[in-house]
């Protein structure tokens, strides 16, 4: 298996990558900063989704790969009861420790779990909410149909 | 031998779909199409079942005289279709269920393929599937 210090050098990069246009100027100034800065945080905010996007697109072929030999999902529940044990173990055993603060190191995670439902027939909303390192919390939004 | 096999997206429309170049080969894409009904009416009998009978694998969707069609669901709802000869001496259900197999493998594969586009055609079966369906000389 491949080391997972790989995984954290190439998203540290992605994140380093995609803010370096858009410095962050953190969340307590931008709401002063919010009159003249409107393009840069509008550049932030294609940065988050690319991240995004990107943490969707991996979350989509782990929720191809990771429920192969399980049985057929039957509803909801067991999607959630997959989500919860099997690929959580899978993806964040090796990073526990390795969350941060900023919402940029989220989006990637945040898009992994949006893509790995969404496979799974499930379209939600997932956002990040960090009260008190290291416990991160992932609320995700299902909305009904 | 598989005489066709076909890969349907979760929307119902046809991913990958390959039949040995006999004449008319549009009845299997009828074929194809038509046991797509089947393959519904199995998905949801499954999950009104009280039965613990989760499996991937449908079985026989249903026969006609020349031809046997086998069934397989993944858990993304991407279907497998096959059409079998069956004059071929029974394959058996092993058989089968290792081809489909094989298939899940090779689409968990694309799927992981960072270049592939989720829900494109795929090109990249012809290898395996030609390994699968009957020699024609």
């Amino acid at each position: 298996m491949a080391d997972t210090v790989l995984f954290e050098f190439l998203h540290t990069e992605m994140v380093a990558e995609l803010w370096a246009h858009d410095p962050d100027p953190g969340p307590g100034v931008s709401a002063g900063l919010r009159g003249e800065e409107a393009g840069a945080t509008k550049g932030q905010k294609m940065s988050l989704s690319v991240l995004e996007g990107m943490g969707f697109r991996v979350g989509q072929a782990l929720g191809e790969r990771l429920p192969r030999e399980t049985l057929a999902f039957r509803e909801e529940l067991d999607v959630l009861k997959f989500l919860c044990k099997d690929l959580w173990v899978a993806v964040f055993q090796k990073q526990m420790d390795s969350l941060r603060t900023n919402h940029q190191f989220l989006a990637f995670t945040c898009g992994l779990l949006r893509g790995a439902l969404y496979t799974l027939g499930i379209e939600s909303v997932v956002t990040a909410s960090v009260a008190a390192l290291p416990v991160c919390k992932f609320q995700v939004v299902i909305p009904k149909s | 031998m598989a005489v066709c096999i076909a890969v349907i997206a979760k929307e119902n429309y046809p991913l990958y779909i390959r039949s040995t170049p006999t004449e008319n080969e549009l009845k299997f894409h009828y074929m194809v199409h038509t046991s797509l009904d089947v393959v519904d009416e199995k998905i949801s009998a499954m999950g009104k079942a009280l039965v613990d009978q989760r499996e991937l694998y449908l079985g026989l969707l249903y026969p006609t005289e020349d031809y046997k069609v086998y069934g397989y669901v993944t858990n993304s709802k991407v279907k497998f279709v096959m059409v079998v000869d069956s004059s071929n001496t029974a394959l058996r259900d092993n058989e089968i269920r290792s081809m489909f197999r094989k298939l899940h493998n090779s689409y968990t594969d694309v799927m992981c393929n960072p270049f592939y586009n989720p829900g494109d055609r795929i090109q990249a079966f012809d290898n395996m599937v030609t390994s699968m369906m009957i020699q024609v000389c």
